[in-house]
């Protein structure tokens, strides 16, 4: 079994987000690894590990791949650390501005020349939190789209994959035979932090940095050129109204309601 | 006037809300044309709760094995009704669901998509809200048939005197479309309170509950708001996922949101901030919901919460 992961390297979802000229401002805050895609690695490792269990070498692997600049390797070693085999990062100036659709092109051109059996996605790039690239990917491929999966069971023997679909619609089971795009969600497992000798093999780990003259995709497909939607404009929301803090010495709740009646809010 | 195509969601027996939203801001694009899919015999009960809202037809298709194949089916049963219709827009309600479909939707028709628009203008100029409210951001789609998601609850539905006439749009799914088997649907358990995203006020409790969400829900119900809760809660089995408030779960925008033992971590803060009243109830006078907050009360939300409730109970009567 050959699995890929998309990984994206994000701004620290725990940073201030801010946009500079419509765009987000990726250089005052910290590039991390999604954190939503540690939940995709974990359920990778714990599907293969089993399987791979006693042999030399592993029959079963997981490949992280990545569009991004070329600092999105750290977020690619952090993977393999956590013990991912190999990574792909797609990095091209050409790409930077790209929306979702360029990104997905980008990303199943990859998928489609490397033979994998399964995609695992996080649910959402904690930046951008469209949720649309894992579906975005199985329309591309034209392979079984098993999203916001809440448990995930693989059958290697069969080639086939069951998911339970957790959503606001409630609960789905459902199921497919490889290939599959999956995308996971972040009840699903408590990722593994990395260990000493995970981080140390991770630095002998191949990551192959590909420009877009090495896919098939032209610099006219990505990018702020390739986008089919543009931003016009992007301003701060003004900061809120300072409010009124009270300490409660016995009667907090007496002026909770008084303001609440006050303010017509209840 | 040209069509704007709305999805219309649903339940299998019930029209969500987000319908006559939608519909509102078609309204301005064009003539809004609801899409609605359903397994057969079904679709007429539904159809006719949207009379008195702004649609003017429906499209209705009934098949089986829509529901059967998961989102990929319901991509291509809407394809088929758009190369039909040429519409100028299509406006699907944001959830999980709704934006995976737009996706899909989108590289299919080979247009542009925007997800969790909250506004939408004559001219089709998005307004969304970006980085948990911090940012507001215009966008607009330069390619193709623009598809866009609308998060539940951006506008106040207009009602009307339509009865939109009911037309049925046969459709074939194709093997693509039918690689997923979906073997069991068990529905959201729903009681008695609002949905998250619709509600006019939302009481969420934190790590502060310490598992107990009676106080929390004791307001909601005098209050006729819905629960939330923080991640730190429904990571701990307090309170079920789908009511999460936050980056990885819902954004929410009520009239009043009330924090209760919730310290305001930014992930939290991103799916509520948009708020336009906030109350946060909490032991740490240092916590960061007191940013936020309109209403600010240090203390104990077991000691404040029920006495707020007595002290409503009391101007009320
Ligand atoms: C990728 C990612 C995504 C995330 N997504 C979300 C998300 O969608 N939603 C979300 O909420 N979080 C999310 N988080 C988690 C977030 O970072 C916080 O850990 C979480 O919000 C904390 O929940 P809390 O405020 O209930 O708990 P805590 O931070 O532990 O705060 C509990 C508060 O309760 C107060 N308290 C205790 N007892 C009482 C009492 N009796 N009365 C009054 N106050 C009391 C304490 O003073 C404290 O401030 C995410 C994190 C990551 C990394
Ligand atoms: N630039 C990228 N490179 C690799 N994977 C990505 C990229 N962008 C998004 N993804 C994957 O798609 C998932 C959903 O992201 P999004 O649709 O951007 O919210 C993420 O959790 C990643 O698994």
């Amino acid at each position: 079994m050959k699995i890929a992961i998309c990984v994206k390297q994000v701004p620290d979802s725990w940073a201030e987000k801010k946009m500079v000229d419509g765009r987000l401002d990726r250089e005052s805050v910290d590039a991390v690894l999604n954190d939503l895609d540690e939940y995709a690695i974990e359920e990778a490792l714990r599907i293969i590990e089993p399987l791979n269990e006693g042999k030399d070498t592993p029959e079963h692997t997981i490949t992280l791949i990545s569009m991004g600049p070329d600092r999105a390797t750290e977020a690619i070693r952090k993977g393999l650390s956590m013990g991912a085999d190999s990574g792909i990062l797609v990095t091209d100036p050409a790409l930077a501005a790209s929306d979702a659709i360029a990104t997905s092109r980008v990303l199943a051109d990859v998928i489609s020349k490397g033979g994998f059996d399964l995609v695992f996605c996080g649910t959402e790039s904690t930046d951008a939190r469209m949720s649309v690239i894992p579906a975005m990917l199985a329309e591309r491929l034209s392979w079984a789209q098993l999203t916001f999966a809440g448990s995930v069971k693989v059958d290697a023997a069969a080639r086939s994959v069951e998911i339970a679909r957790v959503t606001e619609s409630g609960v789905e089971t459902m199921s497919a035979n490889f290939p599959c795009v999956i995308s996971v969600i972040e009840k699903i497992n408590e990722p593994r932090y990395p260990s000493f000798k995970g981080i140390m093999a991770a630095k002998k780990k191949p990551i192959d940095v590909k420009g877009l003259s090495d896919i098939g995709v032209a610099a006219a497909e990505v990018g702020a050129s390739g986008a089919w939607s543009t931003v016009a404009s992007a301003n701060a929301r003004p900061p809120r109204d300072k409010g009124i803090k009270i300490e409660d010495s016995g009667d907090g709740g007496v002026k909770l309601a008084d303001y609440l009646v006050e303010k017509r809010l209840v | 006037m040209a069509d704007v195509l709305i999805l219309i969601d649903h339940d299998g027996s019930k029209v969500a809300k987000t319908a006559a939203e939608l519909a509102t801001f078609g309204k301005r694009i064009g003539s809004p044309v609801g899409v609605l899919l359903s397994d057969s015999g079904k679709g007429e009960a539904l159809a006719v709760q949207l009379n008195g809202t702004e649609f003017e037809r429906v499209l209705l298709v009934e098949n089986d094995e829509i529901a059967r194949h998961g989102i990929a089916a319901n991509v291509s049963a809407i394809a088929q009704v758009v190369a039909k219709t040429a519409p100028t827009a299509l406006l699907i309600a944001s959830s999980a669901r709704g934006k995976e479909i737009a996706g899909r939707l989108a590289i299919r028709l080979g247009g542009g998509v925007i997800t969790d628009a909250i506004d939408i203008a004559t001219d089709l100029t998005t307004t969304q809200s970006v980085f948990g409210g911090s940012f507001t951001v215009q966008a607009r789609v330069k390619v193709g048939t623009p598809v866009v998601t609308i998060r539940p609850s951006s506008i106040e539905a207009v009602t009307s005197s339509n009865n939109p006439a009911i037309e049925m749009f046969a459709i074939e799914l194709d093997a693509i479309a039918k690689l997923v088997n979906v073997s069991e649907i068990k529905p959201p358990v729903k009681g008695g309170r609002p949905e998250l995203t619709e509600a006019k006020i939302v009481v969420s409790g934190g790590r502060g509950t310490n598992g107990n969400f009676a106080e929390v829900e004791a307001m909601a119900d005098l209050l006729g708001g819905a629960v939330g809760a923080s991640r730190a809660a429904t990571d701990a089995g307090w309170y079920p996922h789908t009511h999460q408030v936050g980056q990885t779960g819902k954004t929410v925008s009520p009239q009043l949101y009330i924090a209760c033992g919730i310290s305001g971590a930014i992930q939290h803060r991103a799916g509520m901030q948009t708020s336009k009243t906030i109350v946060a109830i909490n032991k740490d006078p240092e916590a960061p919901i007191f940013d936020l907050a309109d209403f600010g009360v240090v203390g104990d939300l077991f000691a404040v919460l029920p006495q707020a409730r007595e002290g409503i109970k009391a101007k009320r009567a």
